[in-house]
């Protein structure tokens, strides 16, 4: 009785509100071992996720952008569980599936949260048409009665990202980029997932084949209500589709918030740094901006520097910044920071 | 100011079993002493193969100059023998790749990959080389110049690979650099150090730039004119500022209006319709007629020519036909 009660409370809950909550990840660690030696012995960790934390609303955005080696991409392979965490929880639906077992997991989760791929042609089978490859899950999940309506179902999928259905005989090699990266938003949406996890999806394509894959992605979310989390290290790309943005950095989030605030009010030393350095096509009008070029590189995530982890290269560093580490909070609404500045 | 480069109808072909593919098709292209030049296009439309042409390294068996001049300080390029030609690169004409990673020998210590092409094309001592490689390193940035002439490429991050090969590209004081993409496999950050040391090196070493990217962001930080390329051909050549905000030819203005911007807001992306054509199945008349939104009739039965428009532009596009005539007739 009481599970039905709370059930009934949840669903009174969640139709209050104008947005519900699908995913809230919470203090999510990753950590892959270093090993040394004959017997192959543990001798650290490389923290590549170091205890994120944030949520995600249904049709809502999450962008993700940080350099190379901070761990966004870890983070996006891990909330799907392509790796296991190995701390912290992460609730899809309000269901802790972080350690949920494999079988379970493809029961319930896999068919809802869906990856799209950055390399258009690694993620493809060669040997196999197009047809085979996006009616498989199809298959996996026994959907759409016999084989004949899924290979249906498929020809409106292709239709539904702008490609002929008369393509489903053909193969990977004969499509350009642009049309593989729709392919591969075919194959994610058969299975008619809630959540899209796109890690980088259009950072191998020209501009022109960009803007129409971003395009696409916009327009699906509208019409079947997908909630994005968007992985990219362009922050252009990023501030045009997201609607919230976190900016990582040695597997920490460092400043959290949406997006107007984040790109026109930026309060961490290291988002200020990272906007200033994206060279901007000068137009007429355009104000000058001045640019803080950051010295050095990202420090090696396995012996990553005391205190706060940007200190080593941000402009703004005190005494104390060297010391501890500063914990992300909310400064104004809707918009988190973490660093001592602020204090 | 001189000409430094000058490209005259280039013509770079591949022959595959009987298929001719016309990949650098009658390319014009002039580069002035110090100035900077970019190449943008999108992928495929033989931007990187006019920087190889130039240099000589097209890939073969198959492909071939078969036509044109590439005129360096004089000396056109085209008629030496490979001896010869092996003496201008590095020393009049080096390059920069996209890949720091896989352009550097993994195998040899950056001091001995500096030193290696400073001692082939200057007759200097190995000591002497060798304090020429610190100096070198030091321009370009690393502080710790004698621990990095010992290290591997490995165990440089890709932004320090990037400036070793900088440094390498810089060590016999070219006259021209060719920068083929040269930071796009960088972080921003990375990437902003690298430009504010390419834009040094023009002002003290007086060094022309070819550079060629797709980032029109990139463009802007550092070139003076823009020549964009589309399926073998320039389509339009302009300065900066013209180009970003008086785009003339419709594949230049797509190109612009589909870049989302970090600071305004727009609902929907500008895109251009279809894909490059791969270059053994161009079109007849205007190579972009089947993805421009402004082609008429003519577009697709003409091939239009390469026209002046003013003093400093020029435009591939039939748009533009009648108003060159009027400049003709004024003149």
């Amino acid at each position: 009785m009481s599970k039905v009660l709370e059930k009934e409370i949840l669903e009174k809950e969640s139709a209050g509100e104008p947005k519900q909550e699908i995913l809230r990840v919470t203090d999510l660690k990753k950590y892959f071992p270093i090993k040394s030696g004959v017997l192959q012995k543990t001798v650290g960790h490389i923290k590549a996720v170091d205890g994120i934390s944030f949520s995600i609303n249904k049709g809502e955005t999450l962008g993700i952008v940080g350099e190379s080696g901070c761990g966004k991409s870890t983070a996006g392979r891990t909330i799907i569980r392509l790796e296991e965490p190995t701390e912290g929880k992460i609730l899809f639906k309000g269901k802790d599936i972080s350690h949920m077992k494999e079988k379970e997991l493809r029961k319930q989760v896999r068919r809802e949260i869906q990856m799209i791929f950055q390399d258009p042609y690694a993620s493809l089978n060669p040997r196999k048409t197009l047809g085979s490859t996006i009616v498989e899950p199809l298959n996996e999940y026994n959907l759409y009665g016999n084989q004949k309506q899924r290979l249906e179902r498929v020809g409106e999928l292709l239709e539904t990202v702008g490609l002929d259905s008369s393509y489903s005989n053909r193969y990977p090699h004969e499509f350009s980029g642009g049309q593989r990266q729709r392919i591969g938003i075919a194959r994610t949406l058969a299975l008619d997932p809630e959540v899209i996890i796109a890690d980088e999806a259009v950072s191998a394509l020209d501009v022109s084949i960009q803007a129409q894959v971003i395009n696409l992605m916009q327009r699906l979310q509208e019409e079947f209500e997908l909630t994005y989390m968007f992985i990219s290290h362009d922050l252009s790309v990023v501030r045009h589709i997201s609607d919230k943005v976190a900016v990582m950095y040695l597997g920490k989030i460092m400043e959290i918030a949406d997006k107007n605030s984040l790109y026109e009010e930026p309060m961490h030393p290291y988002t200020q740094a990272l906007l200033s350095a994206v060279p901007v096509p000068k137009k007429h009008g355009a104000t000058q901006r001045e640019r803080i070029t950051l010295k050095g590189d990202i420090p090696n995530p396995a012996n990553p520097p005391k205190g706060c982890v940007f200190c080593t290269r941000c402009p703004a560093a005190m005494d104390i910044c060297r010391e501890v580490q500063p914990i992300l909070k909310t400064k104004k609404e809707n918009h988190s920071v973490a660093c001592h500045l602020f204090e | 100011m001189s000409d430094l480069l000058t490209i005259e109808n280039l013509k770079t072909y591949f022959f595959k079993k009987k298929k001719v593919i016309p990949a650098v098709d009658g390319v014009d292209l002039k580069i002035k002493k110090g100035e900077t030049i970019a190449l943008v296009g999108e992928s495929g439309c033989g931007k990187s193969l006019t920087s190889l042409s130039i240099m000589r390294l097209v890939p073969k068996p198959g492909g071939e100059i078969v036509e044109g001049k590439v005129n360096l300080d004089g000396v056109d390029l085209t008629k030496l023998t490979e001896n010869e030609m092996c003496k201008v690169r590095g020393r009049d004409v080096s390059m920069i790749f996209q890949e720091p990673m896989t352009s550097l020998n993994p195998v040899l210590t950056i001091g001995e990959q500096l030193i290696e092409v400073i001692i082939n094309h200057q007759k200097v001592s190995r000591p002497k080389a060798r304090e020429k490689s610190i100096e070198l390193l030091k321009i370009v940035g690393f502080s710790r110049a004698e621990e990095i002439m010992k290290d591997f490429p490995h165990r440089l991050s890709g932004g320090m690979r990037q400036r070793v090969m900088i440094a390498i590209a810089l060590s016999c004081n070219p006259k021209l650099l060719i920068a083929d993409e040269p930071t796009t496999a960088l972080d921003v950050t990375i990437q902003a150090q690298i430009l504010e040391l390419m834009k040094g090196l023009t002002k003290e070493f007086d060094t022309s730039i070819l550079l060629i990217t797709h980032d029109l962001g990139v463009v802007s930080e550092l070139a003076e004119r823009v020549v964009v390329m589309y399926g073998g051909q320039v389509v339009e050549e302009a300065p900066i500022d013209s180009i970003l905000n008086n785009p003339y030819h419709p594949y230049t203005d797509g190109l612009i209006q589909s870049v989302p911007s970090l600071t305004g807001e727009i609902k929907e992306l500008h895109t251009i319709k279809g894909n490059v054509p791969s270059p053994d199945q161009f079109p007849k008349g205007c190579r972009f007629a089947p993805r421009c939104h402004k082609a008429f009739d003519r577009c697709f039965n003409e091939h239009p020519d390469l026209k002046a428009i003013s003093d400093s532009c020029s435009v591939r596009c039939f748009l533009y036909e009648d108003k060159q005539e009027e400049e003709e007739y004024n003149v």
